[in-house]
């Protein structure tokens, strides 16, 4: 029997869960043992390959690129995870939901102190995709099987989830896990 | 800014200086300036020996308090979902047309606001709507043009009233065209009675053998927890404190309740010598009543009773001769706020604060007002305990069923032909009430309120009672043509506005639970929402501090248990996993308006 294979993604995050992941240390020897990982910014795959059985979602959805590949991962994923607190709650760029849209532009490109921008140009590309009206947990956009809060998740965590739900055992985090102060 | 100041040093005077009195303070600035500005927050304070930020908060807090100036006139139509069912938005609707504004704008002129409030106490003559202190009642769209063009010309609310309701409401100092609608009477409350029979009787015995009667009834408060009223002037007595007092709780807030309107207007001297029985007996010498800023238009009627019960020995020193027994009564005015019915609250706003629920314990009976053992009781309760003195605990005792003594009042409105007031003995059923008040074609009736129970016909067959629909009053009817997820809302909407913001799970979780149920409503949702639904109403229910957060997600969760076929019709298993409530192309649409391109990604 083939192994389960996991896909990760970073959307509006700052990569700090993925971090995390990789702090699981040599554990990731034994981890590769018994998946194998399919799209992620670890291995550097740009698309979902097969079918997987875990999704790794780290970030909320700030633009529609984002949606886009939560979509591929719900299509193509039997269970997602929202890892660490921006794709729990929005997180740290959920902080512009009360600004509006514009003016966060205008912040970005034109006004902003540290800004240099003589022509006063604001990046129009149609490549750089579209932001959204506010910036989305996951779980607004996409049905969500688990979460796991933290700023990130400590690579214990992560760990603890991934071989629980591989192995097939209920998942129990201990206290020290999810607490953070 | 001269006149303000002698107007506020006069106020603070009057009220002794003192910061217990800062909603009377605070109302009376209201009252003369038009709006309490914020230039006056530090006099006030300093004439109330206590700190701005207190003045501010308690402004802030009371939504007919405002720093802003309103104008002249400030109309107050009651938005609640039986006004609403009742043509409350055709009114709203000429209201607006007719004074060329909005609501919470003023006229340009500076004469008139318009503003909505909650249940105002008139469910059984809807739509109506308070005038400055007037209820202007049963307003249909073609009514309001011409009742605007008076208001205009005379500037004087009390000029939109052409008739008078019945009873006292028709008294020189009431003037209002207010109905009592007291469509049955029983033989406790509205029974015909002899005046301060009660009182005199209680005065023969000791305040323990008055407790023990008062007990021996099976008494239970009438605002709806039903704690025994003999036990809780019981604790009052025994704890230890140099001043006890005893309060009336008239701040009937719960929509659809007007039961205290009816005793207040036509019972006040019942309910004054039922309070002054609970101060002999739990050995206080202050009453407070706390009237709710929606019944001011009661106000001088009820100080005229209070004045002439002491012109007649009934209040004050040595009363009915009983050299011993001293007991007054103030009043204490509330500025429209719900959450001021939980007694905790209640005493926090009549100590002249924000009102803040506290916790419990202390109870009130060890620390309440003035951290003093206090009783605190519903207009009703007192009602019925000066009866009980008068007519014997055997004689209440035997009317209800066991657990539930005595009679009840409702207030039946909606979707019935004869809304009002009914006296019934505990254990009528609900289905011979619905009878009584003409209700056909009945889906449900929330009983007690939107923190009480909706039920279904399923339920009809129950008793009123508090072993099983238990109700401070409320009986809201709701016929078949009615949405029961339109009602629902309307209540989560209600207690947002009405939670007072001091513990996240009612803060927070009622407006979570409201958009989950917007959600649904409209067509986006999925299974899933229901269990979420069930699971975050218990949160918030087990979670929040007092009542209110204890009992807002009712309206969701006894729905939930009685409609569920409602719910199940409108939701609908999703196989892509996606979130239908989620829509991209409306997500990015402003980013499209300022990048002047459509979506890349999503436009096909």
């Amino acid at each position: 029997m083939s192994k389960p294979r996991v896909a990760t993604t970073s959307l509006a995050g700052c990569f700090g869960c993925h971090m995390s992941l990789l702090d699981i240390d040599e554990r990731i020897l034994s981890l590769i043992e018994r998946v194998d990982f399919d799209r992620s910014p670890i291995d550097d795959i740009k698309h979902i390959s097969q079918r997987c059985a875990i999704g790794l979602i780290e970030g909320g959805c700030c633009n529609e690129e984002n949606v886009r590949v939560l979509y591929e991962f719900r299509k193509n994923c039997d269970l997602l995870i929202s890892v660490g607190d921006c794709a729990t709650m929005g997180g740290i760029p959920a902080l512009r939901n009360n600004i509006p849209l514009q003016e966060c532009i205008d912040e970005a490109y034109r006004t902003g102190v540290t800004v240099y921008n003589p022509d006063d140009i604001t990046p129009q590309d149609p490549e750089i995709p579209l932001l959204l009206n506010r910036v989305y947990p996951c779980h607004e956009v996409v049905k969500i099987d688990y979460f796991l809060p933290g700023c990130p998740p400590s690579a214990d965590t992560l760990w603890a989830a991934l071989t629980a739900l591989l192995s097939g055992q209920p998942l129990e985090l201990p206290y020290e896990l999810l607490k953070y102060d | 800014m001269s006149k303000s100041k002698s107007v506020v040093t006069e106020i603070c005077n009057r009220y002794g200086n003192t910061r217990v009195r800062l909603m009377d303070i605070v109302r009376d600035v209201q009252q003369e300036l038009g709006h309490v500005p914020r230039e006056a927050f530090d006099l006030i304070a300093k004439g109330a020996h206590t700190h701005r930020v207190e003045v501010e908060s308690v402004i802030s807090f009371y939504a007919f308090l405002s720093e802003r100036k309103k104008g002249d006139v400030v109309i107050r139509l009651c938005d609640d979902i039986i006004d609403r069912y009742q043509g409350g938005e055709a009114v709203a609707e000429a209201l607006t047309r007719a004074l060329g504004i909005g609501f919470n704008e003023t006229t340009s002129d500076g004469r008139v606001t318009l503003e909505k409030t909650p249940s105002i106490g008139m469910s059984d003559q809807a739509p109506a709507m308070m005038v400055n202190d007037v209820m202007v009642t049963r307003l249909t769209p073609e009514l309001i043009p011409g009742l605007v063009a008076k208001l205009r010309q005379t500037n004087d609310p009390q000029s939109l009233v052409e008739s008078y309701g019945d009873g006292n409401n028709a008294h020189a100092l009431i003037r209002s065209m207010v109905c009592n609608n007291i469509r049955e009477s029983g033989a406790v409350i509205l029974a015909d009675y002899k005046r301060e029979r009660g009182l005199r009787k209680a005065l023969t015995e000791t305040p323990a053998d008055v407790i023990a009667d008062v007990k021996a009834s099976g008494l239970r408060g009438r605002g709806g927890a039903g704690f025994l009223t003999g036990l809780k002037w019981e604790l009052t007595r025994e704890s230890p404190g140099a001043e006890k007092f005893v309060l009336c709780n008239a701040d009937e807030g719960e929509p659809g309740t007007f039961k205290d309107r009816v005793l207040l207007t036509e019972r006040a001297d019942l309910m004054i010598e039922g309070m002054t029985i609970a101060g002999y007996a739990t050995g206080a010498e202050t009453g407070i009543i706390y009237l709710r800023g929606e019944y001011a238009y009661l106000r001088p009627y009820l100080e005229d009773v209070l004045n002439r019960r002491r012109a007649g020995k009934l209040l004050g020193n040595g009363i009915l001769g009983n050299a011993e027994f001293h007991f007054d009564v103030r009043i204490q005015m509330g500025a429209g706020a719900y959450i001021c019915g939980e007694e905790t609250s209640l005493i926090s706003s009549c100590e002249g604060t924000r009102g803040d629920p506290s916790d419990r314990t202390p109870f009130p009976v060890a620390k309440g007002y003035l951290v003093s053992p206090t009783a605190v009781n519903n207009v009703e309760t007192y009602c019925c305990a000066a009866r009980i003195m008068d007519q014997g605990a055997g004689w209440f005792a035997a009317i209800g069923t066991q657990r539930s003594t005595g009679t009840k009042l409702l207030s039946v409105c909606g979707d019935c032909a004869r809304p009002g007031i009914y006296e019934v003995p505990f254990g009528t059923t609900l289905r011979e009430v619905l009878r009584r008040a003409g209700a056909e074609n009945t889906a449900a009736v929330q009983v007690g309120g939107p923190s009480g129970q909706m039920v279904g016909p399923a339920q009809f067959d129950q008793g009123i009672s508090y072993e099983e629909l238990a109700t401070g009053g409320s009986m809201m009817v709701f016929s078949n043509d009615r949405d029961i997820l339109e009602i629902v809302e309307a209540f989560m909407e209600f207690f947002v506005k009405e939670s007072c913001g001091y513990c996240v799970p009612c803060r927070v979780g009622n407006v979570l639970l409201k958009s989950r149920i917007e959600r649904i409503r409209q067509g986006d949702g999925a299974p899933a929402d229901l269990a979420y639904l069930k699971k975050l109403g218990e949160s918030v229910k087990r979670m929040s501090r007092c009542g209110l957060g204890q009992t807002s997600p009712n309206p969701i969760l006894t729905s939930l248990k009685n409609f569920q076929p409602v719910y199940n019709a409108l939701v609908r298993e999703d196989k892509t996993g996606l979130q239908k409530s989620f829509h991209i192309m409306r997500a990015v649409e402003e980013a499209s308006v300022i990048a002047g391109r459509r979506s890349e990604v999503f436009h096909a």
